[in-house]
């Protein structure tokens, strides 16, 4: 069993790396420890209890049986542009300062990986520790040059930023991208991460994103994924919030043939505050995994979980939130609740709480519920003169609605707003 | 306007229409009346085209067209109305947004022009006016959280802005109070017009007094076991159903 997994594992090392940059932003002993993890653990497969819906074994060794890096050289990033934001591009997991703006503004510093200075260099793998999954034991050992961000002490930015990660291939391809952004204290900004496939070969993205949101800073994300039938990936987002910082995401997925979103936040400091805010729509045979941790380790925390799923046709969602609330977060205020609607009778959904609360002073509270599209609200509308399948579509976006209309900014909620019709 | 001849109709295998005539000219008020149970919304069920419901048998043709071959939303853009006794609530979905998707799809059907939105806001100005809804209640979702008689109003206030040409009031009246009654009625008499046609479902002479009809039915066990005029409505609300049921069951 072990010897076949790592047989997966031992695959894509020899394919990628080669091509994986040499940049020494990691250290020796971590790098050392994360190849040990990847031998040890190998890749997920479904009897692995945390990828049981998604056995990701067993879709590399199918889909990805002839790995060749043939990436395409992506040129021009215009149509994805997001006006009045300032865009930063990474193309295959490198990021490229020839595509990303120019512009200066005032608090944000951004560098590739190979470019920064030993202070942020020690923060890196910081967050997202290598024992505790084996993708993020694989970035950390074959990340491509990503980049670290900064905003700096007291700056509240005066523009979103729109990272776009683009990629593709004409043959089948992995890619390890990787980011680090640093909040410092005070300070305050929205962030918009797109991830976009182009080509016509098949790409695993394993993703890893660490967050570290210092004290009384406040950030505003966005991850928007559609990445189309080639796009498979397991998107990491490493994320820990200093006492009095605010965390607000929202994670967007329309598409995608395999996405597994591992959503990890850490309340390391009281009075801190996180909302996750979910909406995914799979549809043919597309499986779409979101799994979220809420670590609760210091008091007087709130967290707040939406996430609403739309699956069709024969696809797969998954919705796993667990909520830790440790011995010292007392007077914890921790709500999550998955709501899904299921088009079809072969779409399946798993939604699952899990939570562990070792304080005595905590409000918690989860639930989830899963239906059809409600006949009766279609028939009155239909009743109206609304035909069967605009009626359906009304339904279905004022189900979206709710977290559709809490993004930011205006321009971001329009774009989303676009593609979501397009898909319905 | 319409004609029903000899429609059986059942839900879940269970028979519940069992042979209903009707034939109603434009201009006219049909009430029909009748105990618990006895089919009046089932009946307006089968005329809106619920899927649930079986036609074994008759015919109803609606305006020249074949009404039982159209679907729910195309028999309502030929301009069949219901006003349900039970509103449903659509939490999500404004009210205005759902009248202006209705309108133009009403439209598109009939070969008409997108409605622009200022002549579709005045619209709603003239026609909240008419049924006195509260503006408020028009931006909120479809019904959501809306008290008894509001949704009732509401009701009233889609077949104002819908213009059907056939209306159907399923026990509008009833968890109105004194005055909602009147609006309504009030709103049901100045839409009414030689063009058009209404059906009102009622369990009181009351509604009567303010919508005077022109006929009056009593439906017992899925059939219109009696016809009138509007004088027989006063009658069966002082002696009941009784005398109906027993003449019915003898018959039978
Ligand atoms: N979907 C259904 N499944 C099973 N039985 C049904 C269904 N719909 C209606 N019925 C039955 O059909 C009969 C007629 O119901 P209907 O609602 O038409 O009566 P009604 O005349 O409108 O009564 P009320 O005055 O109480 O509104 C009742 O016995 C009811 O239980
Ligand atoms: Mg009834």
């Amino acid at each position: 069993m072990k010897l076949e997994k790592s047989q997966t594992a031992q695959h894509i090392i020899e394919k990628i790396s080669a091509t994986a940059s040499k940049v020494g932003f990691i250290s020796d002993t971590v790098l050392s420890n994360a190849l040990l993890q990847i031998e040890n653990v190998g890749i997920p497969n479904n009897k692995h209890e945390d990828y049981k819906y998604c056995n990701i074994d067993s879709i590399l060794k199918k889909e990805f049986k002839n790995i060749e890096q043939n990436f395409i050289n992506v040129t021009a990033i215009n149509e994805y542009k997001i006006k009045d934001t300032i865009t930063l591009v990474v193309v295959n997991g490198n990021y490229s300062e020839a595509l990303s703006d120019k512009i200066i503004l005032k608090g944000l510093q951004v560098h590739s990986f190979a470019n920064i200075d030993s202070s942020a260099n020690k923060l890196i793998s910081t967050i997202a520790d290598v024992q505790k999954d084996v993708f993020i034991a694989m970035n950390t050992a074959f990340c491509s040059n990503g980049f670290y961000l900064k905003i700096q002490k007291g700056e509240k930015l005066k523009m979103p930023i729109h990272i776009i990660y683009i990629s593709g291939s004409e043959t089948e391809a992995l890619v390890n991208s990787r980011n680090f952004i640093e909040l410092e204290e005070q300070s305050e900004a929205t962030i918009i991460e797109e991830q976009i496939l182009i080509g016509q070969g098949k790409v695993f993205t394993n993703f890893l994103s660490e967050k570290f949101i210092s004290k009384n800073a406040k950030l505003n994300s966005t991850l928007f994924q559609n990445e189309g039938h080639l796009g498979y990936s397991v998107n990491t987002n490493q994320i820990k919030q200093e006492q009095d910082s605010q965390y607000h995401n929202h994670t967007i997925t329309l598409s995608g043939q395999l996405v597994r979103n591992n959503h990890n936040v850490l309340l390391a400091g009281q009075n801190s505050e996180a909302n996750l805010n979910g909406l995914f729509y799979s549809k043919e045979n597309q499986i779409i995994d979101n799994h979220t941790l809420m670590d609760h380790q210091a008091p007087h925390c709130e967290s707040n979980e939406l996430y609403k799923g739309i699956i069709k046709d024969k696809s797969t969602g998954v919705f796993n939130g667990k909520i830790f609330v440790r011995k010292d977060a007392q007077k914890t205020n921790a709500y999550q609740s998955s709501k899904n609607i299921l088009l079809s009778d072969d779409a399946s959904i798993y939604a699952k709480p899990q939570l562990e609360i070792y304080a005595n002073d905590v409000k918690c509270s989860h639930g989830t519920s899963t239906g059809k599209i409600d006949e009766k609200a279609l028939f009155y509308l239909n009743t109206r003169g609304i035909g069967k399948e605009s009626a359906k579509k009304l339904l279905l976006r004022s189900f979206a609605q709710e977290i559709i209309n809490k993004i930011e900014p205006e321009s971001l909620k329009e774009k989303i707003t676009l593609f979501f019709e397009k898909n319905l | 306007m319409i004609s029903i001849k000899n429609l059986h109709a059942s839900v879940n295998g269970k028979k519940i229409l069992n042979g209903i005539n009707l034939e109603i000219k434009a201009g006219e008020i049909h009430a029909i009346m009748g105990p618990n149970g006895s089919g009046k919304s089932t009946l307006s069920s089968v005329l809106a085209g619920h899927p649930d419901y079986e036609v074994t048998e008759g015919e109803i043709i609606f305006n020249g067209k074949n009404l039982l071959e159209l679907e729910a939303e195309n028999r309502a853009r030929e301009g069949l109305f219901l006003a349900f006794q039970y509103p449903v609530e659509i939490p999500g979905v404004s009210n205005i947004n759902f009248l202006k998707t209705a309108i133009n799809e009403i439209r598109e059907y009939n070969g008409l022009e997108q409605m622009a939105a200022k002549d579709f806001l005045a619209m709603v100005k003239e026609k909240q006016k008419l049924v006195e809804l509260d503006g408020k209640l028009t931006n909120r979702s479809v019904n959501e959280g809306f008290s008894g008689g509001e949704k009732k109003r509401n009701e009233i206030f889609q077949l104002a802005m819908l213009e059907p040409k056939l209306a159907i009031l399923d026990e509008t009246d009833s968890g109105l109070d004194i005055d909602a009654l009147k609006i309504v009625a009030n709103g049901v008499n100045m839409l009414k017009n030689k063009n058009n046609a209404f059906i009102v479902i009622t369990h009181y002479q009351r509604l009567l007094d303010y919508i005077i009809p022109d006929f009056v039915h009593v439906l017992y066990n899925g059939k219109i076991v009696k016809s009138g005029t509007k004088e027989m409505a006063l009658e069966l609300e002082a002696k009941g159903y009784d005398e109906v049921k027993k003449e019915f069951d003898f018959k039978k």
